[in-house]
C-alpha cells in the first residue's frame, strides 16, 4: 500500500502518550462528555459580545459636546431694559423674555406649557398667544385663554455680585401652580 | 416539574409564541430538515457544507471575511451617519469631533481601517478564487457577479474616501473622477465622443459629459460631496446588497463552496 494520502483519507491518530488504551482523542478535542462546557462557554462568550455592542452603540447616541446654547448667561445691567416692557432682545439665542415691572423683574422661558411650542408677543393686545394652538397668557406669565393647563415657567434670575449684571439660569425652572414663584430666586426685587 | 410542563405549554400553546414559530417543535429528522429550510434566519445557511469547505487551507475565509467587513462598514457607517454633516461647512468639522469629542472615537478608524482591510480581503478572495480554478462551469455566472462586486467595493471606498472633505480627499477625487472624462462615446476627451455633433458643435463637452453627472459640476464642489454622500450611504449599499444575496445564493445552487478535484 502506497504511503501517500489523498485529502479525503482519514488518517488514523496516534494516541498521546499516557492515555488508556483505545483512547485517541486528543487533548482540546471536543466530546460527548465536555460539549456542554464548551456550548455554555460559547453562549456565554457570545452574549458577552452581543452586551458590550449593545452598550457602545447605547453610549455612542449620548454626545459629548453639544452645539446650543448654555443654560446660564449674562443679561446685561438693569438699566438696559424698560419698565413695564417685555424684553426679546433674547428670545432666539436663549429662549427668555425678560420682563421689567415696577416692583420685580423675572425672565420667563419661551415655551408653551401646552405643548412646547414658542408664543409670541403681542404688545398691542398685551399678551404672549401661542400659534400653534391658541394658548394665551398675560404679561405676568399666567395663563388665561385656549388649551395650556398652566402658567409660562420662570427661569432662575439674580444679579451677580461681582459686577452687578443681570444672570438667568435656565437649569433652574420655577412653576407657578407649584407655588414657586414666591421663591426668591425666582425675580429680582427692585 | 407537572407545573414546569404546565407552564411550558401554556407558552408554547400561546397566540403569541404560535404567531412567532409558525411550526411546532420538529421532533423527526424530515421536520427538523423542514424547519431550517422554512426559517428565514436558520435557510441562510445551508442545510450541509462539505467538509472541503471548511478548511481554511483552501478558501482563507475570504469571503466570509469580506461580508464580515461589509457587516462592520454597515454598522459602524451607521453609527458615523449620526454624526456627520455632508455640507462643506461641517464636513471636516465633523470628521474632527467624531475623533476628538463624540463617544467612541475609535467608530471612525474602524470605518476607515475596515474599509482598507475589505478592499484587501476581496483581492485575496478573487486570488483564491482564481488559483483553485472555481471560476469553471459551472460557477462562471458567480465569478461574473463577483468582478461587479469586487468594482462596487473600490467604488465604496472611492466615494467614501472624499467624505472627509480635506485637501486629500479632494484631490483624490479630482484626479479619479478625471477618468470619466475618458469614457467612450460619454466623456469629453473619451474615443468617439468627438464624432457626436450637431453640425460644427460637439454635443459632449466639460458642462454636460459623464463626468459632470458623477460629481455634479465642472470640478469639485458641494454638489460632489452630497452625491458621493448619498452613493456612498445608500445607493451602492443597496445594489452591492442585492448582488450580495445572489453571489451567496449562487454558491449555494452551484454545488456548495468548490472543492478539491
Amino acid at each position: 500500500m502506497s504511503e501517500e494520502i489523498t485529502p479525503y483519507q482519514v488518517v488514523p491518530k496516534t494516541p498521546l502518550a499516557g492515555s488508556a488504551a483505545g483512547d485517541i482523542r486528543e487533548q482540546g478535542e471536543i466530546t460527548r462528555r465536555n460539549f456542554p462546557f464548551v456550548l455554555t462557554a460559547a453562549w456565554l462568550a457570545l452574549t458577552a459580545a452581543l452586551g458590550g455592542l449593545t452598550s457602545v452603540l447605547g453610549r455612542f447616541m449620548f454626545p459629548n459636546v453639544l452645539f446650543e446654547p448654555v443654560q446660564r448667561f449674562k443679561a446685561g445691567f438693569m438699566s438696559d431694559y424698560a419698565v413695564g416692557e417685555v424684553d426679546e432682545r433674547w428670545k432666539d439665542k436663549f429662549g427668555i423674555w425678560l420682563v421689567r415691572t415696577e416692583e420685580i423683574m423675572y425672565a420667563l422661558i419661551t415655551v408653551c406649557t401646552h405643548l412646547g411650542c414658542t408664543p409670541n408677543w403681542l404688545p398691542t393686545q398685551n399678551k404672549f398667544k401661542c400659534p400653534c394652538h391658541g394658548s394665551g397668557y398675560y404679561k405676568s406669565g399666567i395663563n388665561f385663554e385656549g388649551p395650556t393647563p398652566r402658567p409660562l415657567e420662570r427661569a432662575k434670575i439674580f444679579i451677580d455680585p461681582s459686577d452687578g449684571q443681570i444672570v438667568v439660569d435656565k437649569a433652574k425652572q420655577f412653576h407657578q401652580e407649584r407655588g414657586e414663584w414666591v421663591d426668591p430666586e425666582s425675580f429680582i426685587k427692585l | 416539574m407537572a407545573d414546569l410542563r404546565a407552564l411550558q405549554d401554556g407558552i408554547v400553546n400561546s397566540q403569541i409564541w404560535k404567531s412567532i414559530f409558525r411550526v411546532g417543535i420538529p421532533n423527526t429528522n424530515r421536520k427538523r430538515v423542514l424547519a431550517v429550510l422554512g426559517s428565514l434566519i436558520l435557510h441562510l445557511h445551508p442545510v450541509k457544507v462539505r467538509r472541503s469547505g471548511t478548511r481554511m487551507s483552501y478558501t482563507w475565509c475570504m469571503g466570509g471575511t469580506t461580508f464580515f467587513l461589509f457587516l462592520v462598514e454597515t454598522v459602524t457607517g451607521l453609527l458615523l451617519m449620526f454624526y456627520y454633516r455632508p455640507t462643506i461647512e461641517y464636513a471636516f468639522t465633523d470628521i474632527m469631533d467624531l475623533r476628538e469629542q463624540a463617544p467612541f472615537g475609535i467608530m471612525r478608524e474602524m470605518h476607515r481601517w475596515g474599509a482598507h482591510a475589505m478592499v484587501i480581503a476581496v483581492w485575496l478572495h478573487m486570488f483564491r478564487v482564481f488559483m483553485t480554478g472555481s471560476y469553471k462551469p459551472p460557477r462562471e455566472f458567480n465569478w461574473n457577479v463577483g468582478v461587479i462586486l469586487l468594482v462596487l467595493t473600490l467604488l465604496l471606498s472611492f466615494t467614501g474616501y472624499l467624505l472627509p472633505w480635506d485637501q486629500l480627499a479632494i484631490w483624490a477625487i479630482t484626479v479619479g473622477s478625471s477618468m470619466a472624462r475618458a469614457t467612450p462615446g460619454a466623456g469629453n476627451e473619451g474615443p468617439m465622443s468627438g464624432l457626436i455633433k450637431l453640425g460644427d458643435i460637439r454635443l459632449i463637452h466639460a458642462g454636460d459629459d459623464a463626468r459632470f453627472a458623477l460629481i455634479g459640476g465642472r470640478s469639485i464642489g458641494p454638489a460632489t460631496l452630497l452625491r458621493f454622500y448619498v452613493l456612498h450611504c445608500v445607493a451602492i449599499p443597496l445594489v452591492a446588497g442585492f448582488l450580495m444575496a445572489i453571489h451567496f445564493w449562487r454558491v449555494r445552487k452551484d454545488g456548495g463552496i468548490s472543492g478539491p478535484l
